[in-house]
């Protein structure tokens, strides 16, 4: 009872990088509570399960395998965390703010009627005062997100019903061992006492993953552009800086709608969040959930024509000029002075 | 072959286009300075309801929206591109719903409407952005959920075909009926409003918008009944007003602010060639790029 629980999402046998990242928060929140970190694995191919999340100090892993729950289907997943919640009474649970966890999390809050708080940037234990009440409740868990657009933060608590539940991007976490000799227990359940035949009224005919050719999170020079980029012409010259540098190009969500470029190069808190060495914000005026993504960057360049654009706050360097002038001065005399 | 869809929609400030004088001096948002829009992917997910009933005339179409009463004007936007009846769930106890709350809510309505076969929505509302209500709905319904629903493959007399968009690729899966399906913003967007539809409508209006603008021509909603929208209460769909609205919202917004940023010491650089070249020369030699 009272435990944090994280929804693993595994493909192939691997955890993926999203659920070690919870466990990594997850570890901290527990220690701080007081309480046991457990974890849910469901699918096939769940052998070396146990061996990849131990080392993030998970003290209890449930097991279940059934090759019906691979691929995620979202009624027998449902099933199985509606009723393992219902036994084991959590305080807490996160799941990645993935296709499978923004398609699980709502289903799971909604049959157990408890809260949940999607794409959170920031979770920390604290406390609240109902003061219409008179009622002060104690380690509660802050799940602290953007909301309207990234206009503000707010800082969200369930008082009064478990778990807690939260979703959160990959890349907003750190992922970090916590002891490579740590060993929890694992229990296998037998799938048959959580999912019924009705469960599985869902199908999947066909699936194929196309690797995303896109790769900013992994890059270590960022060229990002915004709505005063001003056209997808323009974007071009985004791309050219890009080439030559070896870096990927990204995006704010305002350049995304404005169809500048593809929906896979979004960063910030509804897109992808991004760590690099170099990011050069190219007429990105800085709205939070664009920063929320890329303010751990090592090094931020911005170009603007507005010297009191929010993100220059931030950047290491500020350029003050239009981004069609000033991209093609940085190609010339990056070209120029690396000869 | 006929289908009964609703489509569930929502009026949302435009959150994309935030002005600089969106935000309140003491950190509140400014909703006033905001427009109020048909919220982008729940016009995807017209769309989709909309080929149904091209592809099976005699569908029927009911948009169904909570809010206030101004978000009558996405039902007539509905009306405008070819949805059949609109549904404005509209009450103070609904106030400060969460998406739990919400859900409830709609699904209330959703009960009282009756039969149905298919429920579009929007993957999700540009305001929160946090894609909770479809699925709490479908599963207050007790009925299955597709989403990311990017294109409907196929239709039978009680199964669906959907392609859905991954991240990294795309799924196709079937679902009997009925059925929720949150559509994505790659599907196709949704046609513009029909000239004859829009004359035809123009004058729809909820009760309260008919008494709120006293208009002088009302005997026009008695001899053309299509013209009054439906609008509904708490005690109108039979729901528990506990599980409405802020009491029934389990999570709260303990504090919203500003973000201050950790404002850096920043070099400024003009946009001559000079400066660039000496700031080029700089990020070289410092390692920073190249």
């Amino acid at each position: 009872m009272d435990n944090l629980f994280v929804y693993l999402e595994i493909e192939d046998g691997v955890v993926a990088e999203v659920s070690q990242e919870l466990l990594t928060k997850g570890r901290s929140l527990a220690n701080q509570l007081g309480c046991k970190l457990e974890a849910i694995a469901a699918g096939v191919n769940l052998g070396k399960v146990e061996e990849q999340v131990f080392p993030y100090g998970v003290d209890v892993l449930h097991i279940f395998e059934d090759k019906r729950l691979l691929p995620y289907t979202t009624l027998p997943h449902t099933s199985i965390l509606v009723k393992l919640f219902k036994e084991e009474k959590p305080q807490i649970c996160l799941l990645g703010a993935t296709i499978i966890g923004r398609d699980l999390g709502p289903r799971v809050s909604s049959s157990l009627g408890s809260g949940l708080t999607a794409d959170c940037t920031s979770l920390e234990i604290g406390s609240h005062e109902n003061k219409k009440e008179g009622k002060v409740y104690e380690n509660l868990l802050y799940q602290i997100r953007p909301a309207f657009g990234g206009n503000i933060v707010a800082n969200i608590v369930n008082p009064d019903h478990r778990p807690q539940m939260a979703t959160v991007r990959e890349g907003v976490m750190k992922k970090e061992i916590f002891d490579p000799y740590y060993k929890g227990e694992a229990i296998v359940h037998d799938v048959n006492d959580y999912v019924n035949e009705e469960d599985f009224i869902v199908s999947i005919i066909d699936r194929h993953i196309e690797k995303s050719k896109v790769n900013i999170k992994n890059s270590p020079i960022i060229v990002s552009g915004g709505y005063g980029v001003g056209s997808k012409e323009n974007f071009e010259l985004l791309y050219k800086l890009a080439d030559l540098l070896g870096a990927e190009v990204g995006a704010s969500r305002a350049a995304v709608d404005a169809g500048y470029t593809e929906h896979e190069r979004q960063i910030g808190q509804t897109g992808v969040t991004v760590r690099p060495k170099v990011y050069i914000a190219c007429g990105i005026s800085g709205q939070i959930q664009h920063i929320a993504g890329m303010q751990e960057s090592s090094i931020i360049i911005s170009i603007n024509n507005d010297p009191a654009a929010p993100i220059n706050s931030i950047a290491d360097y500020v350029i003050t000029g239009e981004v069609e002038n000033v991209i093609p001065k940085m190609i010339k005399y990056y070209k120029k002075n690396t000869k | 072959m006929a289908f009964n869809i609703i489509v569930l929609a929502k009026q949302v400030p435009d959150t994309r286009n935030v002005g600089k004088d969106a935000m309140k001096a003491d950190g509140t948002v400014n909703r006033a300075a905001l427009p109020a829009i048909f919220n982008p992917e729940d016009l995807n997910a017209l769309e989709q309801a909309l080929e149904v009933k091209d592809r099976f005339p005699g569908s029927k179409i009911t948009i169904l929206t909570m809010g206030p009463g101004r978000a009558a004007e996405i039902l007539r936007e509905g009306l405008f591109r070819g949805a059949d009846d609109g549904v404005l769930l509209t009450d103070r106890a609904f106030a400060g719903a969460d998406t739990l709350a919400t859900s409830y809510a709609l699904s209330m309505a959703i009960r009282k409407i009756g039969e149905f076969d298919f429920i579009f929505s929007g993957r999700q509302a540009i305001d929160g952005d946090t894609a909770q209500v479809g699925p709490q709905v479908a599963e207050k319904l007790g009925i299955p959920q597709i989403t990311y629903a990017e294109h409907i493959e196929k239709i039978d007399k009680n199964s669906v075909r959907i392609k859905r968009r991954l991240d990294n690729g795309v799924e196709v899966v079937e679902s009997p009926l009925p059925v929720l399906i949150t559509v994505n913003g790659s599907a196709r967007s949704c046609r513009p409003r029909n000239a004859k539809l829009l004359l035809k409508y123009k004058h729809a209006k909820t009760v309260t918008e008919r008494q709120v603008e006293n208009l002088d021509y009302i005997d026009i909603y008695d001899s053309r009944p299509f013209l009054n929208l439906t609008e509904w209460s708490v005690a109108d769909v039979a729901a528990d007003p506990l599980l409405c609205g802020l009491s029934g919202s389990p999570t709260k917004v303990k504090k919203t602010e500003n973000v201050v940023f950790q404002t850096k010491e920043n070099k400024h650089i003009s946009d001559s060639d000079i400066e660039i070249d000496e700031l080029m020369k700089e990020l070289i030699e410092n390692h920073t790029i190249g």
